[in-house]
């Protein structure tokens, strides 16, 4: 049973899965991203990889030999754009449609790129560290 | 112009081709109305809406259906209606207010969220939880996996139209939810299973009440059979209905009884086992056709294998602490907070701001009565998360729907939703 990590640009993301699906990874689990826009400082990436400001992270699975592989791309704020795993593996289109919906990445190629969770006509997207969680401003007597 | 056609004349020749042959209707969420309106003539196929408002789609589950008569030709699963945004709210609870957010998600084996999340937590910090909570742990998670279950069998007979199913099965359950309340004192949505431990230990009395549960339910499951399983109308409604295999399960990361209900083998307890699952002898429950006849077999088979795992839990629960003696993760008993200052010093920490967790990120997961349920999460040193995600296997599964229903009758789409046991809580998160 091995856990593995690793960091592949987002130019190689598809020959890289398609390089795993070949070794037996029968599965892609998970497909997720992370906001590092607020992260104090990160410490856990390799010299090599230079940071971006949004991480998507993709975990396939092998059951022949029992053990899950974690694939982390960087993805630059400017340019939030990944190729889809979706030829690849169609498990992944409900899961990159939520990345998309949350996050705002777009996926190149996805097949149904519309909103999943939040409704068609909402603007932003909800899991970006810049979304303001919603409010209703409370008036105190001490500030009127 | 054909709802197909209108599909097609957006898209490239590549994907055309894939669409065209594909089960899953992919247009927007109020397109229907229109392509309606457009369609010429000798276009029969028509756009119907079922749900979110549906008995039969457990919760709020809205499907667009591509009609061709009464045969379902492709359909598209609309989530959402539940989604409150629990991953943003994540990221602003403390480690040890999580589990009261992730409990919430999967309604039907509340636990497991909590497992997943607490397992992932203790990654983090490098904790390892002593063997009382482990066994404790999987204790409750067999007793949920066994209420989850029964519900299924309810709700499935239900929407088979057997529905005095629906009452035995919630009868049942009600039996393993009074045992889950005697331990945890709620019924469901326990934060029970917290980083470091649990949240209490396993009350007198409850080594007793587990035998009685052992030996009320084999009874009861057998009625089961004889309602269920021989009976032919049932039979009928589901044998080779909502098929798929293997190959298409795995391509679509399916997990738990839909994979299993085709004769593949994979369950995380045994292939990958976490907790103390290496301890205890138990099969796993596999079918042969992958229909929804298989997957109802699975389910209530598995309640018999978690009979079996509990009575080995019984046999082997060790004694000793029930949470990390870890004073900066595990709250101190309150009678400690009166007579020691760092005690109260802890207390007062441990409530206000939380605990402090080592940067870094971790993906744990769990075999739930769904399939696999992971957590990843992403720790930035603070006492919030910085990132919690949770991968949802009513989420992933809800994939199959399209393809399971294809080419079927809108009565046999009834039947399929059910058996793929969706938890709209977890799906939409």
């Amino acid at each position: 049973m091995s856990n593995s990590v690793r960091h592949v640009p987002r130019d190689q993301l598809v020959e890289t899965v398609a390089e795993l699906r070949d070794e037996g990874y029968v599965s892609v689990l998970d497909v997720t991203a992370v906001d590092y826009l607020e992260h104090p400082g990160r410490t856990d990436l390799p010299p090599e990889v230079a940071p971006e400001r949004f991480e998507l992270v993709v975990t396939l699975i092998s059951h022949a030999a029992p053990g899950r592989t974690r694939l982390r791309v960087q993805v630059p704020a400017g340019d939030p754009t990944v190729p889809t795993l979706f030829d690849l593996y169609p498990g992944t289109e409900a899961l990159e449609r939520e990345v998309a919906d949350m996050f705002g990445i777009v996926f190149e190629g996805h097949p149904d790129p519309s909103r999943i969770l939040m409704p068609p006509d909402w603007e932003g997207h909800p899991l970006r560290k810049d979304f303001a969680v919603g409010h209703i401003p409370v008036q105190f007597k001490a500030t009127r | 112009m054909s709802a197909s056609e209108v599909v097609a004349a957006a898209a490239s020749d590549e994907a055309v081709r894939r669409r065209d042959h594909s089960a899953v209707l992919r247009i927007g969420e109020d397109d229907g109305e229109r392509l309606e309106a457009e369609a010429g003539a000798g276009d029969t196929r028509m756009i119907m809406n079922m749900g979110p408002q549906h008995p039969s789609t457990h919760g709020v589950l809205r499907l667009m259906l591509e009609m061709e008569g009464e045969t379902v030709m492709r359909s598209k699963p609309v989530i959402g209606y539940l989604h409150t945004g629990m991953e943003k709210t994540a990221e602003n609870l403390t480690y040890l207010q999580g589990p009261t957010n992730v409990t919430r998600m999967d309604y039907a084996s509340p636990l497991f969220s909590e497992l997943a999340f607490s397992l992932a937590t203790e990654a983090l910090l490098g904790l390892e939880p002593p063997p009382r909570a482990t066994w404790i742990r999987m204790l409750m998670c067999e007793l949920n996996r066994i209420s989850s279950h029964l519900l299924f069998q309810a709700t499935n007979g239900m929407d088979i139209g057997a529905v005095s199913m629906m009452i035995y099965g919630w009868r049942e359950r009600e039996e393993a939810l009074r045992l889950l309340e005697t331990i945890t004192g709620l019924r469901m949505n326990h934060n029970y299973i917290r980083p470091g431990g649990v949240a209490a230990d396993l009350p007198d009395g409850w080594r007793d009440q587990v035998l009685g549960l052992m030996d009320a339910l084999p009874p009861r499951l057998d009625e089961f059979d004889t309602l269920l399983t021989g009976q032919p109308i049932y039979r009928e409604r589901l044998q080779g209905v909502g098929v798929i295999n293997s190959a298409e399960c795995l391509a679509l990361g399916v997990t738990g009884p839909i994979l299993r209900s085709t004769g593949y083998a994979w369950d995380l307890r045994r292939d990958m086992p976490y907790l103390a699952y290496d301890h205890v002898d138990f099969d796993v429950v596999v079918g042969t056709y992958g229909d929804c006849f298989d997957r109802y077999a699975i389910r209530l088979n598995e309640i018999r294998e978690s009979i079996g795992i509990l009575a080995q839990i019984l046999d082997q629960m060790p004694p000793g602490d029930y949470r990390v003696q870890d004073k900066k993760v595990t709250p101190p008993p309150r009678a400690r907070i009166d007579e020691s200052m760092e005690a109260l010093i802890h207390h007062f920490k441990i409530f206000t701001e939380g605990f402090k967790v080592p940067a870094g990120e971790v993906y744990a997961a769990v075999e739930s009565p769904r399939g696999e349920l992971g957590c990843y999460m992403v720790s930035d040193g603070s006492s919030v998360p910085y990132r919690m995600h949770i991968r949802g296997p009513s989420f992933v599964n809800l994939q199959t729907l399209p393809h399971l229903m294809q080419g079927g009758m809108v009565a046999d789409a009834v039947a399929i939703i059910s058996s793929v046991d969706p938890i709209m809580g977890e799906v939409d998160r």
